[in-house]
Formats: C-alpha cells, structure tokens, sequence
C-alpha cells in the first residue's frame, strides 16, 4: 500500500555527492519518481537549468520563459492534474536589526550573513517555485524558476491550473511578483491599502519595530533549582514573567 | 350536543364592564405566564436533557425556575436601540402587532365551563383567522430594520406563513363537519359526552378519527410559529433571529411572548378541538362544579402532550429549505387535507 | 477553465422572468437591482473570520467572493525569526482543532534535513496522537454540520464526545487544543499509566457516537434534502484548485497521502480502507469523513495493540542546528494535504518555511462553487467544506 521508500533502494537517476560507498543516498529518487524524471527531462530539454532531487522528491530549475509551458506539459502530458502550492522566496540573507552595529536581538536566530542558494540553485535574490502531483500516479514534481530582480513578472498558471489564483494573489502581494496572465492581482490576506511586501527579506518583522527587542532579562530560577547568578544583567528593568 | 351556558352563580352581583374587566386583566396576566412556562419547561428543560446538558440549574434553587423570570427582568432594563436608518413607527409598532395577535387568540380558548372570554358561535374560524395577522407584524419588523438579514427573513416568513395558512385551515374543517358546529365550547361538549361505536368510556376525542387532521394541524402549527423544521426566517446559523435581529430589550421580549405565547396558543386549540379540552368524559360523572376547577389543568395537561410533540419535533430536525419548504405546503398537505375533508363528509353523511 | 469572472449561472429560463410572471400580461418590465450581501467576518455559519461578499438576485448567488486574511498572523514571516521548537508552538495553532496533525510534517522535515529518525515509540505515539486529533475534529464536524442545517441537538452530541478524545489528548500531552509535544527527534514525555485502555474505552464510545449521527442525520429525510445534489465538486475541478483530503474523496477521487504518498509515520504498518464516495456533494462530504471517523478509531485500536517499548527520544543535540538543505514533508491531514517546505542555513531556526496548508485551497474553489446556489446553500456548502480559518490564514 506504499511505493517503496526513497531511503532504502540506493538506485538513483542523478545523486549528490556520494559520502560513503554503503550509506544509501537519502536524496535518491524511487522508481516511479526516477521515471517522472526522465519524462521531464526528454520533453523539457534545454528548458532545465538544474535539477537536484530532495529526499526522493524531483526538484528543477527551469527557465523563466518556460513556466508556463512546464506546467501545460505536466498537466496534459504527465497526469498532474494536482496543484499543490505556488510560492516565492527570497535568498537574501536578513539584514540585522536595526543595523549592523545594533545591540544584538538576541531573540532571533543567528542566520549566516553570506547568499547561499537551495537545491537546484538560483541565478539572483528571488525565485517562484511550485508544487504538482499526480492523485492517479501518485508522483510530484517541484519546479523553480528565477525572478528578474529588476522586472518580477512570471508567467502565470492559471490558463492550466484554476486554483493557481490565490496562491499568485498571495505571491504577489508578499513578495511583489507580477503574474502575466492572472484576472485579477489583488490583495488576499492584507488589507487594500498596504505598502510594501511583507515577505521580502528587507522588510522588518513588524512586530520588533513596534517594539524593540528588550534585550536579555534577569531569569528567575525554576522553584528547586539552586539559585544562580544571571547571565547578563539587562539594560532595562523588565521582569520576566 | 350540550351546553355550558351555565349561569355563574357567585355570592355577589357582578356587572358586565366589570366581568369584562376582569377577564381582559387576566388574559393580559397569562398569556406571559403562559409563554414563560412553556419557554421554561420545554425550550430550558426538555431540550437541555435531550441535548445531554443540566440548562439552567442556579436561578431560583431548585432546577433554575427563576430563569426566564430574570430574564424578563433583564430584557426590561436594556437599553432601547432603534437603527438610525429604521423607519421608527413601523418598528416601534411591529412587536406589538405580533403580540396583539397572541392574546386576541386566547379570547376563544376555553378552559372550563364557563371560564372563557367569550365563546363566539365562529370560535375556530375566528382562532386561525387572528392569529395571521402576525405575518402583518412579522413584515413589519423585517422591512423597518434597515437591515438586509432582517429583510431576507421576513420576506421568508411572509411567503411561509401565508402558504402555511391553508392547511392549518383546512385540516379543522374536519373536525368542524363532524362537531356540526365551529363553538369551541360546542366542540368541547361534543367530544365529552360522545361514544365510540356505543361505548362512552372516554368520550369521544377527535384524533381518533381525525388523526390525519391532527397531524396536519400540528405540521402547520410548526411552520406557523416558524419553528423548526420551518424556521428559514429565523434560521439562527444564517441569518442570526432574522427578522428579530434589531429588536432590543422590550421589544424582543414582545417577540418572545408572541411566538411562545402563540405556541401556547395554538397547542391549546390543538388540545381542544383533537384530544377533548378541557373536559373530562361525561360518562365519568363528574358534576360541572367541579370541573369549574379541575378544567383548567386537565386542559394544561393536554397542552403539555401537545407542546412536547412540537417542541421534540422543533430540536431533532434539521430546517428545509425555502423551496422545499413550499413544496411541502402547497404540494403534499394541501391535497392530503383536502382529502381528510372528503372522506369526513363521507363518513358523516354514511354513518 | 474560464479565468474570467464566472458566468452568470445558466438557467432554463432568466429567473428575473419569475418576478413579473404575473404582469405579463401587462407587459411592465420590472428590473430590480441585485443586492449585496456581506456574510461575515462575523457570521455563525463562517466557521470564524471569513468574510464572503454574496452578490445575490432574490436568493440566488449570481456571484461570491472570499474575503480572508482577518486571522493572517504571518506565520511565514515569524517562522524565518524563530528557532524550531519556537515555530512547533506557534504552528500548533494553524488548525486548531487537530493541532498535533499540523506539529507532524514540520518535525518530520526537520528531522529530515537533520537525518535523525524518531525510535519506533515515538512513530507510533505521534500517529496515535495524529489519529485521535483526527477524530476529534471529525467528530466535532458530524455534530456541527446538523447545526448549520438546522438540527440543534446533534451539535451537543458532538461537542459531548470530543470532549472524551480532548481528555486522552490532554493526559498524554498536557494541553487539550495545543499540544506542543512533538520535539526533534521524538516526542516530549512518554504514555501516563492506564491511558491505553482509556483510549480503547474512548474508541468504543466514538463508535457509537458515529452511530448516533448515523441514525440521526444521514437517513433523515430533511438532511438528505438539504445536502444531496448540493455543491457538486467535480472531480477534475476539485484537483486543478487544490482541493484535498475527505473533499476531494468525497469527488470519488482514491488519493490518501497515507498511503499513496511518500511513507510517513507508521501508516505503512497499518491496515486501513480509505473511503471514497462518487457523489461529490455535500451529503458525500459529510459521509466519507463519517467512515473516515470509524476508520481512524479503529486504526488507533490497531496501533494501540502494535506499539512497540522503547525510547521515545532520539539521541539530538541540546542546542539543536539543523543542517542546510531544504525539505519538503507532505501529510494527510484532517482537512486535507498539509505540507511544510522547510528551507535551513544551518542555523537554529529556518531560512524560509512555507506552510501549504489544506483549506487555503479548499476555499479558493468556492467563487466557482457558489454561483447559482441559493443562500441557504451556500451555508450548507460552506458547513461541508470543514475549513479552519487559522488553515485558510495561517
């Protein structure tokens, strides 16, 4: 009653860096999965940019001008006939708050300062990446595709799949993509009037803005635990409840 | 078929304004009292035990009576809003032309030999046709709410009640053809000193022979209160008391009095004109003085029977829908009441 | 697929016809305007804070428009600036009826990317768990769709016997709607003492209960009015929107992630039947998630027999660093296919999360759904569904 699990056959279309001769690769593609890849790749040809599969899941980079066909190929072609989501993400790494030299917010955590990219890689800040599968044949397909930092317009999927519109209403309103295609980009969870797009890594968590991380506060000791001096002594004079 | 013209013999001489006084401050005093004990009994206690919860168990100590007492006290000292866009007579006039309808109902109702307001030759006619004019209260209410839920539900309302009304008409035209006589106290005094097939043990209660009757009446009476399954105007999961939705205070407990009132009402005249009334059988021999005393709570006991079918009915079924709601009245009880008159004719005229 | 705005709904005859079917004669043209109604984001039939603006002729819908986001508490956003076992608490509260279903897929994913497997206790205690929260929400669902068509009682009747799943939940994890007790690596506390033949007491009763609504609602006359033929979801329709779980089943499509999906949990050790039922109307809705109520408390008595002893902890750091990848977990959900992408830079909290959550695209059908239905309708429609708003607005 379960395809076969991705961890068990070592068997793969394409592998990451094999760590030891014996431990199966984690990422490798079961049988099903492996044919659902080589499928995309005779049809989609020069279209992938990269590919790299996630724990048993095909993932592809694609090119911008091809988006929309990659979903018209998946729908009519390869039986995905399911839309999962649509989304966005930017890869630029969180500035700090407040500035670089700010007090330390000690309350998030520590991210790495440098750009690094996902599984198949990406050509600039922003991406859309997507999600079909197939109820009959029971396999799935990510697809990413890069977003001009300067132009952020995608193609949109809902000529091919209808329920593409709110998740590209929900794209646009949080990251700023403009979908070429869509009836109607409008807000979905924010009201009208809002500036800005809140998923973007440049834009603050509002609610550090409203109000400042109070920095590290003296911590009462559990009841039966020693009483030990505190770690730091806080700046302001907030109790922690 | 006998009487009870009775003379009301009491120690002193009372004038005819003053009876007439009399009984108009009493109908004034129980119709609430009605509605509260209903509410109380079956909309408190019965559908909390169905539902598997206490209802009200603090107020008053023993089982919460005092419940809707306090509550009466509670709608009385609320503020009294009106929408500022309302059409401020027509709502202010909406509840009291519901309630008006509720005690001009109880005008008929007997409740002993002679306890009665006023035993009109056209009792039964008189009954249904008053109690429609709280569709006029109804529309009233919906349109001067200035508020399209309330609109919705009284346009709902108008179209239930009104198809409503036949068969509510029609299925005590029945009993009328075998009483030979639409007097509610004649009807009384028909069933009580009747027998079956010779033998007058019980008397003879209409439901018996009139049990399609009954069950019409108690099928229309449901929709004519909109209770459910016939509560679209009301219909709490959409449109939230509907046409109710503005009142406040005062003048949703005029509301409540007249849909609970009225539910009292109509299981009155159910209880009156299918299960006997307020009588006892004749053949039991119990003289009229006392039944002076004991014809009121026979009579409630009845309309306890009664009210429990309706109420039981009002927590189990899911509510139809507008159309079908339609359907049912003017497609399925309308030709079966027609039918039920047919056949009493029949057997009238036959035996 | 139009991706216009809807059609008007095609009737045999303009319904504005009806109207003036009296003044034919007289030849008056009488054109009304159509109203607009707004149901919500106050509303007792929206299930919370889902505003939908109804644009109606008479009682007939031309056209609907979901209006969400009163409940976006950016989930997406707090989840890059919070570390994982901050994020598990915050994701409890997405749907808040099943809340342990939805800890599920993120810890798997994270204890993917950390290649950590959970011992073979704790597999079955999240399943157990993931199951009983099921049955709390169905149960619940049985009880509530009565209500929104009109019967009272069997609301109780439903509330009464969550309330016997909700004390299992609670003297396994401490917190009746909010477990928070899925950590990386396993689960926080193991089993108390006796609460295996609670469950198996508690299961009996969900049996019945199962039985009561049987007898109650489905082979009553007047629910079967109100739902049969009501919000047909077409089944090539349902799966281009997204629609998942016991909605698209009820379209007759067999597709449950337990079993056809990437293998999760202990699912694969189980024997269990998934419902489908070829109508796809709100009568079919309400149905599969019934058998998928006796279903699921007969898999948890299967489970209660199968569990293994043993740790319920893997061996995990005590500051936990989640290796940089990304991940994608999938879970069938009690309302539908949840998933978690989970994007980590090797830090203690993750890069990016994104959270498709299962009614964000069971609503999106419905601008499709509700024209030409009647306002009543539309309140049965929306009551079939079994949407959360916390799922719709994360």
């Amino acid at each position: 009653m379960s395809d076969v699990s991705g961890t068990e056959t070592p068997e793969a279309a394409v592998e990451a860096e094999p760590t030891e001769a014996v431990a199966p690769d984690p990422h490798a593609l079961d049988a099903n999965h492996a044919d659902l890849q080589a499928r995309l790749e005779s049809a989609l040809g020069d279209a992938i940019l990269e590919q790299s599969p996630v724990f048993g899941m095909p993932v592809l980079r694609v090119r911008r001008n091809a988006w929309r066909d990659v979903a018209e190929l998946c729908k009519h072609s390869l039986d995905c006939d399911y839309l999962s989501f649509i989304a966005g993400i930017d890869w630029m790494p969180a500035p700090k708050e407040g500035g670089a030299d700010a007090a330390s917010d000690t309350s998030s955590p520590v991210q790495p300062t440098e750009t690094t990219y996902g599984a198949a890689g990406s050509e600039g800040r922003f991406q859309v990446f997507a999600r079909v599968q197939s109820t009959s044949r029971h396999w799935g397909v990510t697809f990413k595709a890069d977003v001009d930092e300067d132009a952020l317009l995608v193609q949109s999927w809902v000529p091919v799949y209808p329920g593409a519109d709110w998740h590209e209403r929900e794209c646009w309103e949080m990251y700023g993509f403009v979908f070429d295609g869509h009836p109607a980009l409008r807000h979905l969870y924010l009201p009208s009037e809002f500036e800005g797009h809140p998923l973007r890594k440049d834009y603050p968590l509002l609610a550090r803005v409203v109000k400042p991380w109070p920095g590290l506060v003296d911590v009462e000791p559990m009841p039966g635990e020693a009483e030990e001096p505190t770690s730091d002594a806080a700046a302001t004079a907030e109790e922690a409840s | 078929m006998t009487a009870f013209h009775g003379p009301l013999t009491l120690a002193l001489e009372i004038g005819w304004g003053t009876t007439l006084a009399i009984k108009t401050v009493m109908i004034l005093m129980i119709v609430p009292l009605t509605a509260l004990v209903l509410g109380y009994v079956f909309l408190l206690k019965m559908m909390s035990h169905m539902q598997s919860r206490l209802g009200p168990m603090d107020p008053g100590g023993f089982h919460g009576w005092f419940q809707l007492v306090g509550d009466g006290i509670k709608f009385i000292q609320k503020e009294d809003i009106i929408p500022g866009q309302a059409d401020r007579r027509v709502f202010a006039a909406a509840p009291a032309v519901v309630v008006i309808s509720t005690f001009l109902i109880f005008l008929v109702i007997p409740a002993g030999p002679d306890i009665i307001v006023k035993d009109l030759n056209v009792g039964v006619f008189y009954a249904l046709a008053v109690s429609s004019l709280s569709v006029i209260g109804v529309l009233m209410a919906g349109w001067a709410s200035a508020n399209k839920f309330s609109l919705l539900g009284a346009l709902r309302a108008a179209a239930q009640l009104i198809a409503y009304e036949l068969p509510l008409l029609l299925a005590v035209v029945g009993v009328v053809i075998q009483a030979g006589t639409m007097s509610l106290q004649g009807i009384v005094g028909f069933q009580s000193t009747g027998s079956i097939f010779g033998w007058s043990g019980i008397g003879f209660p209409f439901i018996f022979t009139q049990f399609i009757g009954f069950a019409l009446f108690l099928i229309a009476a449901q929709a004519e209160l909109t209770q459910t399954p016939f509560d679209m105007p009301v219909a709490e999961s959409e449109l939230v008391a509907g046409y109710m939705v503005e009142y406040t205070g005062f003048r949703f407990l005029f509301f409540f009095i007249g849909e609970f009132g009225t539910a009292f009402a109509f299981s009155a005249i159910a209880a009156t004109l299918f299960l006997g009334g307020w009588a006892l059988p004749a053949s039991w021999g119990i003289p009229l003085g006392v039944m002076r005393f004991l014809g009121p709570g026979v009579l409630f006991a009845k309309i306890m029977a009664v009210s429990f079918l309706m109420f039981w009915v009002r927590f189990t079924y899911p509510r139809l829908r507008e159309d079908q709601l339609q359907a049912l009245a003017w497609k399925f009880l309308i030709p079966i009441a027609l039918f039920n008159i047919l056949m009493t004719g029949v057997f009238k005229v036959a035996f | 697929m139009s991706t216009t705005n809807p059609p008007l709904p095609e009737f045999d005859i303009d319904p504005r016809a009806f109207r003036h079917l009296a003044d034919a004669q007289v030849g008056v043209e009488l054109v009304t305007g159509d109203m607009i109604l707004n149901l919500g984001p106050q509303h007792p039939a929206t299930h919370g804070t889902l505003r939908l603006v109804v644009r109606l002729d008479g009682e007939r819908v031309i056209s609907a428009d979901p209006v969400i986001g009163y409940m976006h508490r950016g989930y997406e956003k707090l989840s890059e600036f919070r570390t994982y076992p901050q994020i598990t608490t915050l994701i409890n509260r997405i749907d808040w009826l099943s809340s342990f279903a939805n800890e599920v897929p993120f810890i798997d994913a994270a204890e993917q990317l950390m290649d950590v497997q959970a011992p073979p206790r704790a597999q079955y205690i999240r399943t157990i768990l993931t199951e009983l929260s099921r049955i709390a929400t169905f149960v619940l669902f049985l009880g509530e769709m009565g209500l929104q068509v009109g019967a009272l009682t069997p609301a109780f009747y439903g509330f009464r016997d969550r309330e016997h799943i909700l004390n299992l939940i609670e003297s396994a994890t401490g917190g009746r709607f909010h477990p928070n007790f899925n950590r990386i690596g396993g689960v926080k506390d193991d089993l108390p003492w006796g609460w295996i033949n609670e469950t198996r007491t508690a299961m009996k009763t969900i049996f019945d209960a199962c039985d009561t609504f049987e007898d109650l609602l489905v082979g009553n006359e007047i629910f079967q009015a109100r739902t049969r033929s009501i919000g047909i979801i077409p089944p090539e329709l349902g799966v281009a929107y997204g629609v998942s779980g016991s909605n698209l089943r009820a379209s007759g499509v067999d597709w449950d992630l337990r079993r056809d999906g990437k293998p999760y949990l202990v699912y694969p050790e189980l024997d269990f039947k998934v419902w489908t039922h070829p109508d796809g109307d709100s009568f079919a809705r309400y149905w599969v998630r019934l058998q998928e109520t006796r279903e699921s408390a007969r898999m948890v008595l299967q489970m209660l027999e199968q569990m293994p002893a043993g740790p319920i902890m893997a061996k995990v750091p005590r500051i936990i660093k989640v290796p940089a990848g990304e991940a994608w977990v999938e879970t069938e959900n009690p309302l539908g296919q949840m998933g978690y992408y989970v994007f980590s830079k090797g830090a203690t909290g993750p890069f990016r999360v994104k959270i498709r959550s299962a009614s964000f695209s069971n609503v999106s059908i419905l601008p499709w759904l509700l024209r030409g239905v009647f306002v009543p309708d539309v309140i049965t429609i929306l009551a079939s569904l079994y949407f959360i708003l916390g799922d719709i607005d994360r």
